[in-house]
């Protein structure tokens, strides 16, 4: 049995956790919800041993846990099983499972045989029909899902984390992990199930607690609970919040794509993106959402299709081509893909469109970058007030926010972002929609992909969904609906 | 305000170097009454700007996270293309632009390799060193080329003076101006910061980065050629062995600077300032007659002990962040 009592957590500028408790007796399946940001990862690493808390106590059976590590907390039996899964593709699944603790012979060298004949025991509890000499990588991301738990419970857990795990699977793939889970529970295993499927809940689990903002909402028994109760209750007065007001303003066509393919990733994608409007892109992870970004700036090759921008046809050969012409993109990896870390928010606001603080020589002015950089710091209000901090130093948001001021200060005319909010507060979240209102207001378009369905209910004009490469339907606003959307998104094509 | 002590302590840690060559030039004065005479110190600036002039080239490449080993074989490939040339009564207004072209091929070849062969720079540019220098042989039979043709004459460039001061640490100072400009207010220089910081981030703000990969290797090409032309004309003659290890000096003298591995992080003053610094210490060791094995161990623990003060101070920043 697990109690996590009165757990508070602060980062700076942030708290990420307030006075939050969680109680999973042995054997239950507890289902921990909340928006993005409302504190789930951060109890979770908590209860693992990665974070610190500030205040709080941490319970497992009878004994408290004083300053809990990673290596401690895997020692009293808790598991983290991560939606990016930590097995090392390369070994095989029996040297995965025991990972850091082969059984050796007296000689010290590694016991295959008997590893493998561990790893096999293991995997036979799980009903698993695979070779543990097999290598990961030639798994379907379910197996490797169940690998990972057979891991956990070769480790004797007696609490095991499912964060986010059907949201790399297929629908078909989700009933044998659900199976597994309600055995192993019965034999006495804790489960705790982070989801942002809602239904999965109510199907699995028989507990929630749910979180909001850093708080501690409510618990109790699933049955207690329907869907409209279940987000009311999550969301709060927050939903109509977060998402500010705009007036819906559509102008004339400025790109229409038509037709586009890709072997194997698109097929036949068409659309128009009007001036003013914020147009979605809904769909499950690996629908073709990114992809049709990318394609059409220039990052992925197609083989057929027409692109019309601004009334001209045109192909981007390369994102430089992209750029020149007023795309600008605020990618899905903020940090991998959206950010020059090891440079301060000059660097990173100016570099898109250098010639604008260039001379006819093109000697660049850094007097005349920071000026430019100091007024989006201030219009923004991008936090730290300082240019010059090293943007690796900063939060979230604010780093979003420079990813958005330098598209602002390039001059872009078409604004493609994916995620946008991703792993960012709910305060700063609002922020970012207002300065993307603000966008729109100036007679920019903005292309939207994002997971996050309230998201793109809230801020969207239009909405393309997607599944498996294929837009399969169009919703206007007025008729959004997270169940139309869904129905869209998991439609057979 | 902990962001603003982190920007405070980075400062002193670039500006650690620097106070580590003024203790090293304090030593050099009391350790040798030779050491600060205008004589001892006008051959220092010229060492200085033999190795130098090569290490501001990799400077280029150390930022977009790469290394170029093969600076030492390509100065003894341009180096014996023009002795050779010379030796057989070409006149230099033909051997130089050959030995030029030969280079700009050669970082071209280096560069294309890199940028669109996805080779990592360590191996391709393993490959090219042991290659070019193969070749430095192959052409030279193996032996020194010189000349003996008075008609030819081109000592200015490697012994000459403009004042007092040696024209090869001209060259140098032209050279390290040229670079800190471009580094610093350039489009082209913004680039080399930006790939080596984050490549994919480059690409998304509309970077070409196999071009800016390939300019790179060009400019360590052209580092080697000059470095080249500045000792062919000082000794009129050239040895295919020439420029044996010029590409670890060049590294260490980066490296020393604070140019990061990784890339992305780095200036070329701090490459001066290792430039320096490596030059004076084995000025000073030269001048009280420490043994030349002993040098080499005082030079190689240098490298590791400057880059890991670098590295504790970044080290204590994170921790703090």
């Amino acid at each position: 049995m697990l109690r996590m009592n009165h757990i508070s957590k602060e980062f700076p500028g942030v708290k990420a956790l307030n006075d939050v408790s969680l109680t999973v007796e042995n054997g239950d399946i507890m289902a921990l919800v909340g928006e993005n940001g409302a504190g789930k990862s951060t109890l979770m690493k908590i209860l693992s041993g990665a974070y610190e808390m500030d205040e709080g106590e941490l319970w497992i059976d009878d004994e408290k846990i004083e300053n809990p590590t990673p290596a401690k907390m895997i020692e009293k039996g808790v598991a983290v099983i991560y939606q990016e899964l930590m097995l090392l593709p390369h070994l095989s699944v029996a040297e995965n499972i025991y990972n850091g603790r082969y059984p050796k012979n007296k000689y010290g060298k590694i016991d295959y045989k008997k590893m493998n004949a561990d790893a096999k025991a293991v995997l036979d509890k799980l009903h698993l029909p695979v070779d543990p000499e097999e290598k990961v990588v030639n798994l379907s991301v379910a197996r490797r899902q169940m690998v990972e738990i057979g891991k956990a419970l070769s480790k004797d857990a007696k609490i095991i984390v499912l964060d986010e795990p059907t949201a790399v699977l297929a629908d078909s793939e989700l009933e044998g992990l659900f199976n597994l889970v309600r055995a192993l529970s019965k034999e006495g295993i804790s489960f705790v199930y982070i989801s942002h499927r809602l239904k999965e809940v109510f199907e699995l689990c028989n507990k929630v607690t749910i979180l909001k903002d850093g708080c501690f909402v409510e618990s109790g028994p699933v049955e207690d609970y329907d869907t409209d109760k279940l987000v009311a209750r999550m969301v709060g007065r927050v939903m109509t919040d977060i998402y500010p007001e705009r007036e819906h303003v559509i102008g004339e066509t400025v790109l229409k794509v038509e037709n586009l393919n890709r072997e194997g990733v698109l097929h036949d994608i068409s659309f128009e993106l009007h001036r003013g409007e914020i147009l979605g892109f809904a769909g499950l992870a690996g629908a073709g959402r990114t992809e049709t970004l990318r394609a059409i700036i220039g990052a992925d090759p197609y083989e057929k299709g027409e692109i019309t921008y601004f009334g001209k046809k045109v192909k981007f050969g390369t994102i430089k081509e992209a750029v020149d012409a007023g795309i600008g993109m605020v990618p899905e990896e903020r940090k991998l893909q959206g950010l020059h870390l090891k440079h301060n928010m000059i660097f990173n606001m100016t570099l898109p469109k250098l010639s604008k603080y260039s001379d006819k020589f093109g000697t660049i002015s850094p007097k005349q970058e920071k000026k430019v950089a100091d007024e989006y710091v201030d219009l923004l209000q991008i936090r730290p007030f300082n240019s010059e901090i090293i943007t690796t130093n900063m939060s979230g948001g604010n780093q979003q926010k420079v990813v958005l001021a330098k598209w602002l200060a390039s001059d872009c005319k078409v604004l493609f972002v994916d995620e946008p909010t991703r792993g960012v507060d709910v305060g700063a979240k609002r922020e970012i929609y207002e300065i993307l209102n603000s966008l729109l207001k100036e007679g920019l378009s903005i292309l939207m992909v994002s997971s996050e369905l309230p998201e793109l209910i809230g801020t969207c004009d239009r909405i393309c969904v997607m599944n498996s490469g294929r837009i399969t339907g169009v919703l206007e606003r007025g008729e959004f609906t997270e169940e139309k959307i869904m129905s869209y998104a998991t439609m057979e094509v | 305000m902990d962001t603003q002590k982190n920007e405070i302590l980075k400062k002193m840690k670039s500006m650690g170097v620097f106070w580590a060559l003024v203790v090293l030039f304090l030593v050099g004065c009391i350790a040798s009454p030779q050491f600060l005479k205008a004589g001892n110190m006008i051959n220092v600036a010229r060492q200085i700007s033999i190795n130098g002039i090569i290490a501001l080239a990799m400077t280029f490449v150390c930022l977009i996270g790469g290394v170029d080993l093969s600076v030492g074989s390509q100065v003894a490939v341009y180096a014996i293309i023009m002795a050779t040339m010379m030796k057989n009564n070409i006149s230099p207004f033909l051997a130089i632009p050959a030995a030029f072209a030969t280079a700009m091929l050669i970082g071209f070849l280096n560069g294309l390799g890199v940028s669109k062969g996805k080779l990592a720079p360590f191996i391709m540019t393993l490959g090219s060193m042991t290659a070019l220098r193969g070749l430095a042989k192959y052409i030279s039979n193996g032996s020194p080329q010189s000349w003996r043709n008075t008609d030819i004459n081109i000592k200015f460039i490697g012994q000459g003076y403009v004042g007092f001061i040696p024209f090869p640490v001209i060259i140098f100072i032209i050279l390290f101006l040229a670079a800190f400009y471009t580094l610093k207010y350039t489009s082209f220089g913004r680039s080399v910061y930006s790939v080596g910081d984050n490549k994919e981030a480059a690409r998304l703000n509309g970077i070409n980065v196999p071009r800016t990969q390939l300019i790179c290797f060009i400019l360590t090409a052209f580092g080697s050629f000059v470095s080249a032309l500045v000792l062919t004309s000082k000794l009129s003659s050239a040895d295919p062995t020439a420029g044996d290890g010029y590409e670890l000096t060049a590294l260490s003298m980066c490296y020393i600077g604070g140019i990061s591995t990784m890339g992305g992080v780095g200036s070329i003053t701090g490459t001066l300032i290792g430039a320096c610094l490596l030059t004076v210490l084995s000025n000073i060791m030269n001048l009280v007659g420490i043994n030349s094995y002993m040098q080499n161990i005082v030079q190689g623990l240098i490298v590791i002990i400057a880059v890991l003060l670098g590295g504790l101070g970044g080290l204590k920043r994170k921790k703090k962040a």
